[in-house]
């Protein structure tokens, strides 16, 4: 297992070296100057001298391997260099907005863990009951809102009904508990549901698989209470596909809630991907998808390990 | 007064129907009794964009000054409830030579930075030679505005002096502008770049934080100069970069305004459900939309297809249906419909494009087309994918140019790719805007030198009888003979058609009655100091 796992973490670097690479050449394909962007994107009269001069600055007419050279250089020592739109490090203008980023994804999969789980359940359990219809109805709906949509619903809602809405400037959670759940849950709760809905679906789809299996048939046969034999046979079997689900859908969140951070003027990394794109900040977007990449990589990790706890068949040596 | 969506309409009806230049509609004149001036409290507005750095000196977005020109003053500044005048700031008082060729200005004595020194003529003086000669590493957006400054003195600490290379009729707004923001010499001397990333100034308000992506706060300077000034505790500007969540947050008083300006329908959707808590303001804005024919490329190059295309365009009935759905609404020349060197409306509709017997106009322009082979015209229209006023002005041109037969792909793409592909000149035609902060012509004219001269050209057209009226309009000092220079260069560019203002746009915005004291004006960047802004709650 300890081999697997170190074996596991080597080979992310190849990995992320290979997406490095590819993100870093396929941006430069994009049309368009940050520095063009910048000093002209608002009809200012700049000279091509200064722009030359700025791009020059910022190392922009060098060629692109050797750029390239630079950033590897740069993110071997964990540097990720300069925003070219603000001139600030890239890890500030990233962590500044991923603890907010983190925080509704871990929220939303409470949320979204909290209700699948027993509604997923439930669902397979009373397969074409009412309960069954119930759920599905539930479910397909939280399937077919987009979440922004859904939170637009809530806000309106807020603002319709009481005349009120969440706080529009981020606090963080250890310096306001009450300020940062009044702002964070109501989007945690729009991605939540369709989240909630994804894991539902699946693990009423597998439950309903492992429900059949000749290892169930066994247990009952073997007299065994039925709770146990759903809670500690067939649902720890069925929760697997679901891990997957759950671990993919968490690192989305990450950097996915593009139109949902905007519904909710959210300053997380969604919304800092979309500008940094518009605005050909290169170094910006090269440093969030670098992150978000060691993100799907180390959560895939995770969810592998988590296969061997769940399922003893599963053994990696 | 009850503001119903019934009340807001005629209002705008009625906006129309005056023709908008200057005009300003205020839905809360039932309010003519002014209530005293309160002190405290802190405002909080929307932002909806964030500037990549603070320095407004290498900058173009408003972004910039609704960040920083509370921390700021200027030598001079807009007075904004008699635009254009103009004001002292920093500057007590101020004289101009007969012949234009000097500037002198006295200081307000004993004025404070935010680190407690002294202002003094060696600060203006630094901050102006920053602007006209950058040092290396340094961005000056407006090095050419000041390129006629050809020395700068300081005969003692209260005094400066400005003689100048040529006569620049313009000089004295260019003093006010809110982007000369005076810095100290030591700031910029010790570090060149010391305005981007920190905050120095003798604002009426000192910088407290700037959250990125979140928002920029600032707290009343007690030791600011203009004594009893700012009203305010303190402020803070949220980004909010998305319209729905900027309109949540006024509706739902987080903001108590956004001072750049909204669309129609989203100033519909707040007096309708705020009904009489929130003042709407409008006014005629010095942006426009432009229409950029790449005479590089066949068949643009001939200049009866160009003139065609520009005759086709119904501008006086796209005024009124593009005024109901976008920022667009006043009809008008290469200077801002209303402003004092503005072409009245009955020279106007002489040049071509502005005719207002479109039947007329579009049958001479299929004969222009047809003299010039290109019955058949077909070619892609290039446009920025911003949503107010871009796409519906790209769907409008597409409309007109389809009544006389031409057909036209509309093309829309992010800014970056939008300036790579006119930078490399591989557009037909794209719809382009001027962004200008005041009325003055040697900035309203630049945009449509030849392109040698101005890169930001999108017609990329070479014209050196413009050059020469632009620059004897530069130089002129009697305001009537510049004025017909304006015309002469005015009429030049529409005959020869290389490009041309589609509409001009139009200001709307909206603030909740609570906040007093904020001024409207026909620009964004103007009035954002906030030194007399104060609430009534």
């Amino acid at each position: 297992m300890l081999r697997y796992t170190i074996n596991r973490v080597l080979l992310m670097i190849p990995t992320l070296l290979g997406v490095a690479v590819l993100v870093f050449f396929m941006l430069r394909v994009v049309p368009g100057d940050v520095v063009e962007i910048k000093l002209r994107g608002d009809g200012g009269n700049v000279s091509q001298e200064t722009i030359e001069l700025e791009r020059k600055r910022m190392g922009l007419d060098k060629p692109f391997v050797s750029q390239f050279g630079d950033w590897m250089i740069g993110m071997a020592t964990l540097d990720l260099g300069k925003s070219m739109w603000t001139e600030r490090p890239v890890i500030e203008e990233i962590s500044l907005r991923l603890e907010l980023s983190l925080q509704v994804a871990i929220m939303a999969t409470i949320i979204a863990v909290l209700i699948a789980i027993p509604l997923g359940t439930a669902a397979a359990l009373f397969r074409d009951t009412w309960i069954d219809y119930v759920v599905r109805i539930v479910t397909i709906g939280g399937l077919s809102i987009p979440s922004f949509w859904f939170g637009m619903l809530i806000m309106l809602t807020l603002l319709g009904l009481f005349n009120w809405l969440p706080p529009i400037t981020f606090t963080p959670i250890y310096v306001d508990p009450v300020a940062n759940l009044t702002q964070l849950i109501w989007p945690a709760m729009a991605v939540g549901y369709r989240y909630c809905a994804v894991v539902s679906r699946m693990i009423r789809s597998s439950l309903l698989e492992v429900m059949n299996e000749d290892y169930i048939r066994t247990a009952r046969a073997k007299g065994v209470y039925e709770k146990v034999v759903i809670s500690r046979h067939a649902l720890r079997n069925a929760l697997l596909p679901a891990i997957t689900v759950i671990g993919l859908e968490f690192t989305f969140l990450i950097g996915g809630l593009v139109v949902t951070e905007q519904v909710f003027n959210l300053n997380g990394i969604g919304q800092l991907f979309v500008q940094s794109v518009s605005r050909n900040d290169f170094t910006l977007i090269q440093g969030m998808v670098m992150l978000i990449a060691a993100f799907y990589v180390f959560v895939n990790l995770i969810i592998d390990l988590l296969y061997a706890v769940f399922d003893p068949r599963i053994r990696y040596e | 007064m009850k503001i119903t969506r019934r009340t807001a309409l005629q209002g705008t009806a009625g906006a129309l129907a005056l023709g908008v230049g200057g005009f300003n509609f205020d839905f809360t004149k039932a309010e003519a009794q002014a209530p005293a001036v309160k002190r405290g409290g802190n405002l909080t507005f929307a932002i909806s964009a964030e500037t990549p750095h603070y320095d407004p000196a290498g900058s173009d977005t408003y972004a910039t000054l609704h960040f920083a020109a509370p921390f700021y003053s200027t030598l001079l500044r807009f007075n904004l409830s008699k635009f254009p005048a103009v004001e002292g700031d920093l500057a007590q008082s101020w004289t101009v030579s007969p012949d234009l060729m000097t500037y002198t200005f006295k200081l307000h004595p004993n004025v404070k930075f935010h680190d407690g020194s002294t202002l003094t003529s060696a600060d203006v003086k630094a901050t102006y030679d920053r602007l006209r000669n950058p040092p290396a590493g340094v961005v000056s957006t407006r090095k050419a505005t000041f390129a006629d400054i050809g020395t700068i003195e300081t005969p003692d600490a209260n005094t400066v002096i400005f003689k100048m290379k040529d006569v620049n009729a313009a000089m004295i707004e260019h003093f006010a502008s809110p982007w000369n923001v005076i810095y100290t010499a030591k700031d910029i001397t010790a570090d060149p770049n010391f305005p981007k990333t920190k905050v120095n100034g003798t604002g009426p308000f000192t910088f407290v934080e700037h959250v990125k992506g979140s928002h920029v706060s600032g707290k009343k300077n007690d030791g600011y100069f203009k004594k009893g000034l700012p009203y305010l505790d303190g402020w803070k500007g949220v980004f909010t970069l998305q319209a729905a969540a900027m309109l949540n947050a006024v509706q739902g008083g987080q903001v108590l305004g956004e001072f750049r300006g909204i669309s129609p329908a989203e100033r519909d959707r707040l007096v309708q459900t705020m009904g009489d808590k929130i003042r709407i303001e409008e006014q005629s804005w010095t942006l426009n939309l432009l229409v950029c024919f790449n005479v590089d490329k066949k068949p643009f190059d001939d200049v009866r297809v160009r003139k065609a295309l520009l005759m086709a365009i119904d501008r006086w009935g796209g005024s009124v249906g593009l005024s109901r759905i976008s920022t667009l609404r006043s009809v008008g020349g290469v200077v801002r419909p209303g402003s004092p060197m503005a072409t009245p409306e009955a020279d106007l509709v002489k040049l071509p494009g502005f005719s207002k017997d479109i039947k007329k106009s579009r049958e001479e322009a299929k004969k222009l087309l047809k003299e010039a082979g290109q019955e058949n015209l077909k070619f892609v229209l290039w446009n920025r994918n911003l949503a107010m006023p871009y796409t519906p002005a790209g769907i409008f041109l597409v409309d007109q140019w389809r009544q006389i037969g031409v057909e036209v792909e509309h093309k829309q793409s992010d800014t970056g790719a939008y300036l790579a592909t006119m930078n490399a000149g591989n557009h037909d035609v794209a719809i382009d805007f001027s962004n200008l902060f005041m009325d003055d012509t040697s900035l309203a004219l630049a945009k449509y030198l030849s392109v040698t001269r101005a890169p930001e050209n999108r017609s990329r057209s070479k014209d050196a009888e413009l050059d020469k009226l632009y620059d004897d309009h530069i130089r002129e000092r009697n305001p009537e003979k510049r004025k017909a220079l304006i015309r002469a260069f005015e009429k030049r560019l529409f005959e020869q058609a290389y490009q041309q203002p589609l509409l001009w746009w139009h200001r709307i915005v909206p603030t909740h009655k609570v906040l007093m004291g904020w001024k409207m004006s026909p620009s964004h960047n103007l009035g954002a100091q906030l030194e007399d802004v104060w609430l009534n709650a």
